[in-house]
């Protein structure tokens, strides 16, 4: 009897109580802007209240938002930015990363490494060259700069992803294939594609977060604010010199983060095996 | 149609190779063709968008260039300027101090959060999946909801610390220099730690259990166990994982532009923000893209590291 208490007491003392410190610490921040986000000003900034609940729930912080601000143009800036860049990559990384799985050629092997190496440079390195390539190619202010710009940290990312992918599925069907009279792209498109959907979804996918998430290159290259995505216009329309609108901010970020939270929660098996695999290859 | 049944294609490859191997007939024509079509178009974006910039990056390092004026030829002009300036020589000690502080914490924590994780406890894929939020969600928009929460007359950290009695005055987050660099690093170690976690965890799910059965065996006990079983199989991705994290740190921007814009009084200024307000603040292009190129040593080290280390595998 004894000894079972003590294990219990062990278990709760190691195991659920740092654990719920942990979630604590990581949600906490989610849970302060989600009740920020439907309070009314005048219990937003009470201080007199419990602070930690919510009274009288209410949508017009995101009434505001979608009356004063462009957000629908945020988010549909955010959402075709984020598409079409992991489309692009997906398939650049797809032909690439196939090429440089299963092909012999020479020079293969220093492709593979540039494409590892390039995968480590951060975008601060570049982005005040980058900001005048962009101009000089006419794409100054406009959500194709970042069209242009994001497969550079996509498509490395997409290779490195799908060679290890690529490796990890058997020869035999597409060489049979092949002695079936195949081509070589014929038996990737038939054989190899359809067996890395797993690998496909998910960098198609962590593309689309990355893109979604992206910071430095929308806030260099774009000021017009119909033409911000997501996550540079709510930190820089919203927040008007000393004048912050938290209940709004906090509306605004929410709207932001929900599709990403989404996204996740649908392919969640998905994110955790692929990042592992990462992990275990990177 | 393709034939499916793997047993049959099997044999039939076998059958393949060994005609191959005979040197009667060649089946595959050669892949050198095929191999660079493949690879030319991600090849063609990434020399005009990255390694041009990249040069372009050394070439304006090496001029007075002001926006909008393309200014001329000075050498190493900017970099001995920098190097002189006292307000420089703080944001390489304050980058230095970010990226120890953090790594150093979210390794620890890391490998603490993994080492719970790994147990077994209801609803665990559901924890692990809500662990890993911070990394996940737009960090721009996160560190938006940490700055309400640092905020100096409404920060609900301060409202909780106080009204659990931890803490007998209000804490000036962001407002002084030593708690803005304490914040900073809250955050990052908040938005990196799922990330380090999530890695030792696929490592530690990699080690053999007849490992630590053995171990047992011999009467080791839990510490023992991880000093001579867990750790030195997790290196090789501890090493990677804290070479990655430690050049995407050095190179932050997001987390220090929301939360301080490098201040107080530049107490917070890393390479990435100082990069930006030189040169798209206060225009001086040049100087700027040379405080930029300063991360590219960092740079160069982790890849020698990591390429080393991945060799050794």
């Amino acid at each position: 009897m004894n000894q079972d208490r003590k294990r219990i007491i062990k278990r709760i003392l190691c195991l659920y109580l740092p654990l719920a410190l942990f979630l604590l610490f990581a949600l906490f921040p989610f849970y302060w802007m989600l009740i920020s986000s439907f309070k009314s000003n005048p219990e937003l900034y009470n201080l007199r209240i419990n602070r930690l609940w919510i009274y009288s729930p209410t949508l017009g912080q995101f009434q505001e938002l979608f009356k004063k601000t462009a957000i629908l143009h945020w988010l549909w800036n955010s959402f075709f930015v984020s598409f079409l860049t992991s489309l692009i990559s997906m398939t650049l990384g797809i032909m690439a990363g196939y090429s440089l799985a299963r092909l012999k050629f020479p020079g293969a092997e220093a492709f593979g490494l540039a494409t590892f190496i390039t995968y480590l440079v951060p975008t601060t390195l570049i982005f005040i060259p980058l900001a005048s390539v962009v101009q000089s190619l006419g794409l100054t202010n406009t959500i194709w700069a970042l069209v242009a710009t994001y497969p550079t940290f996509l498509i490395p990312f997409c290779t490195w992803m799908l060679i290890a992918y690529f490796k990890s599925i058997p020869k035999d069907m597409e060489e049979c294939a092949m002695i079936d009279g195949c081509s070589r792209v014929g038996a990737m498109v038939r054989i190899v594609i359809p067996m890395a959907i797993p690998g496909i979804v998910f960098s198609f996918m962590f593309s689309f977060t990355l893109s979604w998430n992206e910071f430095v290159y929308a806030l260099t290259f774009i000021s017009d604010t119909t033409h911000k995505t997501m996550s540079v216009a709510v930190p820089t329309e919203l927040i008007r010199g000393d004048a912050y609108f938290w209940g709004e901010l906090m509306a605004a970020s929410l709207l932001g983060s929900v599709p990403i939270a989404i996204l996740y929660s649908f392919f969640m098996d998905y994110f955790v095996s692929g990042l592992t695999a990462g992990a275990l290859k990177g | 149609m393709l034939i499916r049944d793997p047993r049959v294609t099997a044999s039939i490859a076998r059958t393949a190779q060994l005609v191959a191997k005979r040197g009667g007939v060649r089946f595959i024509k050669p892949d050198v063709f095929t191999g660079y079509a493949l690879i030319s178009p991600a090849v063609f974006l990434m020399l005009v968008l990255l390694a041009y910039p990249f040069v372009l990056a050394v070439y304006i390092s090496l001029s007075d260039r002001l926006l909008g004026e393309p200014g001329k030829f000075i050498w190493f002009g900017n970099f001995i300027k920098l190097l002189q300036d006292t307000y420089f020589r703080q944001t390489v000690w304050n980058s230095f101090v970010y990226t120890v502080t953090t790594v150093t914490l979210k390794l620890l924590l890391g490998l603490a959060l993994a080492l719970l994780l790994n147990q077994e406890f209801p609803c665990r894929n559901w924890v692990r999946g809500a662990l890993l939020l911070p990394w996940i969600v737009p960090t721009s928009l996160s560190v938006l909801t940490w700055l309400w929460m640092f905020d100096s007359l409404f920060s609900v950290i301060n409202y909780i610390l106080l009204g659990l009695g931890l803490i007998s005055k209000k804490i000036p987050w962001l407002g002084d220099t030593f708690w803005a660099m304490v914040s900073v690093i809250i955050v990052n170690t908040w938005r990196g730690l799922p990330f380090f976690a999530i890695s030792f965890l696929a490592g530690l799910m990699a080690i053999p259990r007849e490992l630590y059965e053995a171990a047992e065996v011999d009467g080791a006990r839990t510490f023992r166990k991880f000093w001579h079983v867990t750790l030195p199989l997790l290196q090789p991705v501890i090493a990677v994982v804290v070479l990655f994290s430690t050049i995407w740190t050095f190179a932050d921007f997001q987390i220090v532009y929301i939360l301080t814009h490098g201040g107080p009084l530049n107490a917070t200024q890393i390479f990435a923000t100082m990069a930006y307000d030189v040169a798209l603040v206060a225009g001086r292009i040049g100087e700027g893209a040379a405080v930029s190129l300063f991360l590219f040593p960092a740079l160069l080290i982790v890849i020698i590291l990591i390429l080393r280390y991945l060799r050794q595998e």
